[in-house]
This record gives structure tokens, C-alpha cells and sequence, in this order.
């Protein structure tokens, strides 16, 4: 397919939150994701599960702008991410184009990738001072209250090496949250935590499911959480979407060899 | 051959030699502020996208660490008025030797750039942060503590080096020293109040440069 192929937007009726359209990554002859497409509906919360290098973290990345595609193009709100229109063709995005697609996109990262030398609080504001341009006062309190939602308000004026894993992800999504994205992104954020504090986020995230109307993408290894949560879960292999479906159908009745094979060696393991 | 030491004779040029003190300091802080900011330009500049701009001043900065610095203070003193370019030798000698060590401090800002963390980033891309505020706020504050060691160093360095500036004129402790020894046939105690004078300074600062570090640490929270 050549980018001529492609549209320039979306139609009207038919904008999915989130669509890849034959999106291709390679590094070097390693290919990391094949042909995807992948439709995200607004205000659906979809998992991406599967083996160790089998893309899933890589959706994520490209989405989040991190890296870049090699072939397809992917579609946000109906307009596309990874490309933009130049006299009528679509050609690669530039710096600032990504710029202003990238405002509707947050992510939180496996190892938080909070600032070291701010506050949690300064964390969440950074953001919103700097890159929107709010008022301090205005940013600060948007920022006290995503705090107080993931229940980090008392700890807001300690330093990231003052707080434990739990805690340092919880202010990472709240900074995140602060930026007011369409689409939020979790890369395995409890796979760096100790088994204790996991609840703590994902209790987070589940009320984030339960209160907000965000687009969500996820990719996790808590199967159990996964399962409970999604709205649709996709098994991923080699770079593919090997099945996907309802949680139940998913975990219930899986129907690849697969995706059963997979999913009972995490049970094992689990 | 008898080791004669003249107190006396030390008291008497002590003054002149601090005099030339302040003029020792000042050439290195002089020097070592354009360092410092010219240091940091250098760095940035290697990590421009710009393939022909960072390849320029790659081979440049490699160039200034591979040749002396004695050397390029008389090149920039005498070469440049063959060109026209008349400098004094204060001028000249405060050119040659930041350049030299804005070459060696855009490497330790370089070691302090690179040990960021990825993760950082791609945190600050995920918030939308322009390339500007990644570097002003988040990569170079974190790059400034474990680059102060290396930035004491060359600081202790550069005024070690001073006295290379005697060579074209300038006024600073050595070459007064030199003076007063051929003024009065005595090097001796010249000589070694110099050294006595940059050990008092070197040593102290040295120490300096460590607190300093530990209180930067402390100020950022890591």
C-alpha cells in the first residue's frame, strides 16, 4: 500500500479514538509489529497481553509518538498521528505537527519516569505551566486535585527518592492525567512494583475506568486485573493480533492454540 | 652549594606576588567563565540534528584536546595580527585558554548529558514538553550534579595554568615572580612563595567544589 492509499482523515461516522491502519515497525530486519490494524473506540478500555516481543509495548511507543513508523499511518479523533497532509498527500509528520497531535495523547511509563529534582506536586505542574500555559495558581490546583484522586496529596511536596514504587506511580499518572488526554496509555505500570503496593495502582486505574470517560490502552501482565477491566482484551504474537475479544470470551473460551497455550503457561506461572 | 633563605626579602616582595594574585585569579575566572558557558554550547551543539554542525565541532573540540595549550595561547597572540587581528595580550590570553577548556568541560557536560536517563526523555515527550524546556528544565539540571566533580577539576586546572599566560606578557603571579628574580638575582623565594600561593588557593577550592556537589544533591532531592 503507498500513502496515496491512505486517507487524509477520517469520515465523519466512522472515527474510532484510536485506529492503526497497516502499521508496520521494524528494527533493522527484526519486525516488530506486522501490518497491524487496530481499531479503539472512544471511551473503551482495551489490553493488550502476550509474549516477551510480541509487540505489545511497541503499540504503545508508537502511539505515544516514541518511536516511528516504518509503513501504515495511525489515526487519532479521526485525524493521523504519524503523518501529516502536504498539498493533498500525506507525508511523514514533522516536529511540530506531532507537537500538536501529541497533546491529546498520555502515558504512564513501567519505571514512573518522574522528575527527580521536583516535588511530586512541581511533577504534576510542570506540564501544565510549561506546555499549556496555565496560570501557577490554575496548575496547581488541577494538579492537588489529581493528587488527592490517586490519594498523593499528603505526600505532594516530597521528592520522587522520598516515595516507594507505589506511590512514585501513582503521582506519574496524576502528572499524566494533568495534561487532560483524550487517550492514556499504561505500559505494565505495576511490573516494577513490589507485589504489595500493585493494589494501590491499580486500584487507581480502576476508578479512572469507573469515573472517567477516557480512551484507554494497556498492556499488563495482571491477567486477573486485565480480565476485570477491559472492555476488550487482545492477545498479541509476533507482531500480530493472534485473537481478540471480550474478556470472557478471551479467558473463558479461548479459541487459538496460542493464546491457550499462552495464557496457561501465566497460570502456571502465576 | 648553600641553601640560603632571606625572610626579610620574602617579606618585602610578598605584596607585589599577591597583587599578581588577583591578577592569577581573575585571568581564571575570567577564563573559566567563558569556559563554562562556551563548554555547554559545545555539547549542545553535538547533539543537534544537524549532521555537518556536529561533526565541525566534534573534529574541533578533538583538535583543541590534541594540541597544547601553550601553543595555541602564542598562535591566537601572534598568528592573529597577521590577519589584522591586534589583540592584547590579556585578550588573547582569556580567548586561547577558555577555548581550551570549554573543550574539556563540553566533555564532562557531555558524560552529564548522557548519564539522563532515557526514561526522562520520553516522560518529558509524553507531556508534550518542547525540545527547549527538555533540555533548560529537566535533562541539564540533572546533568549539573555529576558533572560538578569533572567542572572542579578543570576548575583547578585552569588556574594551575595561568602561569602558561606569562609567556605572551601577561601580568599574573608567575611572571611577576620571574620579575622580581631577575630584578634581583634571588629565584628562590620568588619562586616558592608562587608555589606556597598555589597550594593555598588549589587546596581549599578543591574542598570547595566537593561541598558544593553534596549541597547541589541536597537542594535537588536526589
Amino acid at each position: 500500500m503507498d500513502l496515496s492509499d491512505y486517507p487524509l482523515e477520517l469520515p465523519e461516522g466512522q472515527r474510532p479514538m484510536v485506529r492503526f491502519m497497516n502499521v508496520t515497525k521494524r528494527y533493522g530486519s527484526l519486525v516488530v509489529l506486522d501490518k497491524l490494524d487496530l481499531d479503539v473506540a472512544e471511551g473503551e478500555m482495551v489490553t493488550i497481553i502476550g509474549p516477551s516481543g510480541s509487540g505489545k509495548t511497541t503499540v504503545l511507543r508508537m502511539l505515544m509518538t516514541l518511536e516511528t513508523v516504518n509503513g501504515g499511518v495511525i489515526y487519532v479523533d479521526g485525524k493521523p498521528l504519524t503523518h501529516m497532509e502536504k498539498r493533498g498527500k500525506l507525508v511523514p509528520a514533522d516536529e511540530r505537527y506531532l507537537r500538536r497531535m501529541r497533546s491529546s495523547i498520555g502515558m504512564c511509563f513501567q519505571h514512573f519516569n518522574l522528575f527527580p529534582h521536583m516535588t511530586a506536586l512541581q511533577n504534576c505542574m510542570e506540564g501544565p505551566v510549561q506546555v499549556l500555559g496555565l496560570s501557577k495558581a490554575e496548575a496547581r490546583e488541577r494538579s492537588e486535585e489529581l493528587l488527592d484522586m490517586v490519594g498523593m496529596i499528603e505526600k505532594k511536596d516530597q521528592h520522587p527518592s522520598r516515595l516507594s514504587g507505589g506511590q512514585q506511580q501513582r503521582v506519574a499518572i496524576a502528572r499524566a492525567l494533568a495534561m487532560r488526554p483524550k487517550v492514556m496509555l499504561f505500559d505494565e505500570v505495576t511490573s516494577a512494583l513490589d507485589p504489595e503496593v500493585i493494589g494501590e495502582v491499580t486500584n487507581v486505574i480502576r476508578r479512572l475506568v469507573a469515573e472517567h470517560n477516557l480512551t484507554m490502552l494497556m498492556v499488563t501482565h495482571q491477567m486477573g486485573f486485565a480480565r476485570d477491566i477491559s472492555d476488550r482484551v487482545c492477545f498479541f504474537f509476533g507482531g500480530r493480533i493472534e485473537e481478540q475479544g471480550t474478556p470472557d470470551e478471551l479467558f473463558g473460551n479461548p479459541q487459538r492454540e496460542r493464546t491457550q497455550q499462552f495464557l496457561s503457561a501465566v497460570k502456571e506461572a502465576g | 652549594m648553600r641553601f640560603d633563605w632571606n625572610w626579610a626579602f620574602t617579606f618585602e616582595i610578598l605584596p607585589r606576588l599577591l597583587a599578581a594574585t588577583l591578577n592569577t585569579l581573575a585571568a581564571a575566572g575570567i577564563g573559566y567563565v567563558i569556559a563554562i558557558f562556551l563548554g555547554l554550547a559545545l555539547a549542545l551543539a553535538q547533539r543537534t540534528p544537524w549532521g555537518m554542525l556536529t561533526f565541525v565541532v566534534r573534529e574541533f573540540v578533538e583538535f583543541i584536546r590534541s594540541t597544547p595549550l601553550v601553543l595555541q595561547i602564542f598562535f591566537v597572540f601572534y598568528v592573529g595580527p597577521q590577519f589584522g587581528i591586534r589583540l592584547s595580550p590579556w585578550t588573547a590570553g582569556m580567548i586561547a585558554i577558555g577555548l581550551h577548556y570549554s573543550a574539556y568541560l563540553s566533555e564532562v557536560y557531555r558524560a552529564g548529558i548522557d548519564s539522563v536517563p532515557k526514561g526522562q526523555w520520553e516522560a518529558c515527550r509524553a507531556i508534550n514538553m518542547s525540545t527547549r524546556d527538555t533540555y533548560l528544565r529537566i535533562v541539564i539540571p540533572q546533568a549539573l550534579p555529576p558533572s560538578i566533580a569533572g567542572l572542579g577539576n578543570y576548575l583547578v586546572g585552569i588556574f594551575k595554568d595561568t602561569p602558561m599566560l606569562s609567556v605572551i606578557g601577561v601580568a599574573e603571579l608567575m611572571h611577576t615572580a620571574n620579575a622580581i628574580g631577575a630584578e634581583h638575582y634571588r629565584f628562590l623565594e620568588p619562586l616558592t612563595m608562587v608555589g606556597v600561593i598555589f597550594l593555598a588557593i588549589s587546596l581549599p577550592a578543591a574542598g570547595l567544589v566537593r561541598l558544593f556537589e553534596g549541597w547541589m544533591r541536597r537542594k535537588m532531592g536526589m
